[in-house]
């Protein structure tokens, strides 16, 4: 077993009585240490039995499972989910222990002193993002959904275990809380470093979440293990493909970064401007737009022709306003997003501090994708 | 004062003069009076105390085993159909007069609510709270001790209440076996009617039994209070 292999999964097959088809037949698979491993897959396929599996929550009716190298099934199951982090989706907080006793939950099983088990609470809280002051003796019920998962998280966390399992830990949650979490937890795993196994029932959520997919169709049979960006450029089967959806391509601009293309540079003015001299700049350049930028270079406005003629208006009021906030490390789904908002098929993009670097167009979009698909 | 009660008294009274009577009369025996609180308390805190422990010990037991659990239910089910009266009669063949077979008929009689409420209780428990506690490593024994129990209590003490109610009540019947308590009030009164102080005697045995639960309330409410927890309340 190579070094980097944290969790094997061998020939695990798990039949209930009384069932015809397995819930999960023969299934064999490895998790890597530090990657966040997504079983995404219709419902009922059997992700989450998976997942139950390796904490021995269910017992496989056969085959092995390793954790580091050595096999669970001889492991008392209660030591050994202690050293798991366990997430679901309903969070399952104790209703009736404060949010810090809730996060102490494990530490406190493992006789961790109390100074100890304290500073871990308050380290934990300030880690997902609530105040310790605020929060540590506040009650589940008093917290909002997204509050709720993030102490969830927390809790899992709180004995600092190697490996997380968490199934569908943002399932409930609304879309645009969700989204912040699911970010939030991604810059948490860029420094913590953990092995999750993570299910999902979402394509999306697995593009976004995860360093490699796998794709489960009935009794938890691997239609694909990969990046999501092989699986997208190149699906296994019928199946796969039906699963990622008509959107593929779409999806597959979340994976990628606006530094990834080449900016496309259009006619720039800075205020104060000469109305003639813009004009004439325009008509000598190939594009129809041009970007109106203040003192600081940070893009203020869009400006074509019309507006330029326009004299009834200060030059500062004309065109349309440049209202969305491009940065070179966001996706090129947010470059298209605000194409389609801008009205000029253009996105502008800005560094850190706001300084205008140049534009994404749907040509240098279009260029990459094709790359993509031919490069595969 | 108007026309008084209706009572069946030789010559009429009306109610001032009645209560005067109740009080007389109530002075007059303080000591039996206090002896037969005491008994009736005893009682209370016996019966409610070791059918709560046997009650909850059963619903804990049974609760991965719904044949046990249901036959259980049952079986105290039918101890509380039994009327009162025989209850407390079929077992003076095995144990005598007095205390014994009073104890059992109200222990008996205490098991179904406490019981009936305790499954509820743990039933209720929401079971991804379970399964998270189960996730993160608590034993069996953990789970129920740190989770489930605790979560079930409000439910549990309400079955409690219930039973001290029912056994502050059922508890005069004691009277007929020997078994003492308050009932000896109402039993010597009911004796004697239509005599003078029969009523008096009746009604002393009825209002010590009101004020005795419902200061047994009062004490359920506060321990109410103080064992369950913030969050869940």
């Amino acid at each position: 077993m190579s070094d980097d292999v944290l969790i094997r999964l061998e020939n695990i097959t798990k039949q209930y009585p009384g069932t015809a088809d397995a819930a999960v037949n023969n299934l064999t698979m490895d998790v890597h240490r530090g990657e966040v491993l997504v079983l995404v897959g219709p419902s009922g396929c059997g992700k989450s039995t998976t997942l139950r599996l390796i904490n021995r929550l269910i017992e496989p009716s056969s085959g092995r499972i390793y954790l580091n190298g050595e096999d669970v099934t001889t492991m008392n199951p209660s030591l050994l989910r202690r050293k798991i982090g366990y997430v679901i989706q309903q969070v399952g907080l104790f209703p009736h222990r404060t949010i810090a006793e809730n996060i102490a939950t494990v530490p406190k099983l493992l006789n961790w002193d109390k100074d100890k088990i304290s500073a871990r609470v308050d380290e934990l809280l300030d880690l997902v993002g609530m105040d310790p002051e605020v929060y540590r003796d506040r009650y589940p019920k008093e917290l909002s959904g997204g509050q709720a998962q993030r102490v969830g998280v927390a809790r899992a966390l709180a004995a600092d275990p190697d490996v997380l399992l968490m199934d569908e830990p943002f399932g409930a949650i609304d879309p645009i809380t969700r989204d912040r979490l699911q970010n939030e937890f991604l810059r948490l795993q860029q420094d913590l470093k953990k092995t999750i196994v993570f299910v999902t029932h979402d394509i999306d959520e697995a593009i976004k979440m995860g360093n490699r997919i796998a794709i489960l169709r009935e009794q938890s049979e691997i239609a694909q293990l990969d990046t999501p960006e092989a699986i997208l450029a190149d699906p296994a089967d019928e199946f796969v493909e039906n699963f990622l959806g008509s959107g593929a391509i779409l999806k597959s601009l979340t994976l990628m970064k606006i530094a990834d293309t080449e900016l496309h540079q259009v006619p720039v003015f800075k205020a104060p401007v000469m109305r003639d001299k813009a004009i004439e700049t325009l008509q000598d350049s190939e594009d129809s737009t041009s970007i109106l930028l203040d003192a600081d270079d940070k893009p203020l406005r869009w400006l074509d022709l019309a507006a330029l003629n326009r004299t009834s208006q200060p030059i500062e009021k004309s065109g349309r306003p440049i209202s969305v906030d491009l940065q070179p490390e966001d996706t090129l789904q947010d470059a298209l997003t605000a194409m389609l908002q801008s009205s000029v098929g253009l996105a502008a993009v800005t560094d850190r501090k706001g300084k205008y670097l140049g534009c994404c167009t749907i040509e240098s979009l279009a260029k990459l994708l094709v790359e993509q698909g031919a490069g595969k | 004062m108007g026309e008084g009660l209706p009572l069946p008294h030789v010559g009429e009274k009306d109610t001032m003069d009645f209560l005067l009577s109740l009080w007389d009369y109530f002075l007059g025996r303080t000591d039996q009076v206090g002896q037969a609180l005491v008994e009736h308390i005893v009682y209370v805190i016996s019966v409610v105390g070791l059918a709560s422990v046997f009650a909850i010990s059963i619903g804990v037991l049974t609760r991965h085993n719904v044949f046990a659990r249901e036959l259980s239910l049952a079986v105290a089910s039918v101890f509380l159909t039994i009327p009162s009266l025989a209850l407390f009669t079929i077992f003076i063949p095995l144990v005598g007069l007095g205390f014994a077979p009073s104890f059992m008929a109200l222990f008996l009689y205490a098991i179904l609510p406490v019981l009936r409420n305790t499954v509820t209780g743990l039933e209720q428990v929401d079971p991804s709270i379970m399964e998270a506690a189960k996730g993160m490593g608590l034993t069996r024994t953990e789970v129920l001790l740190r989770v489930q129990l605790p979560l079930a209590w409000p439910i549990i003490l309400a079955g409690i209440r219930i039973a001290t109610m029912l056994t502050v009540g059922i508890a005069a019947i004691a009277t007929l076996v020997a078994g003492g308590g308050l009932g000896d009030f109402i039993k010597s009164g009911l004796a004697r009617l239509p005599l003078p102080n029969s009523l008096e005697a009746i009604w002393l045995g009825t209002l010590l039994s009101l004020i005795l639960a419902f200061v047994i309330d009062l004490a359920l409410k506060v321990v109410k209070n103080v064992s369950i927890p913030r969050g869940i309340r």
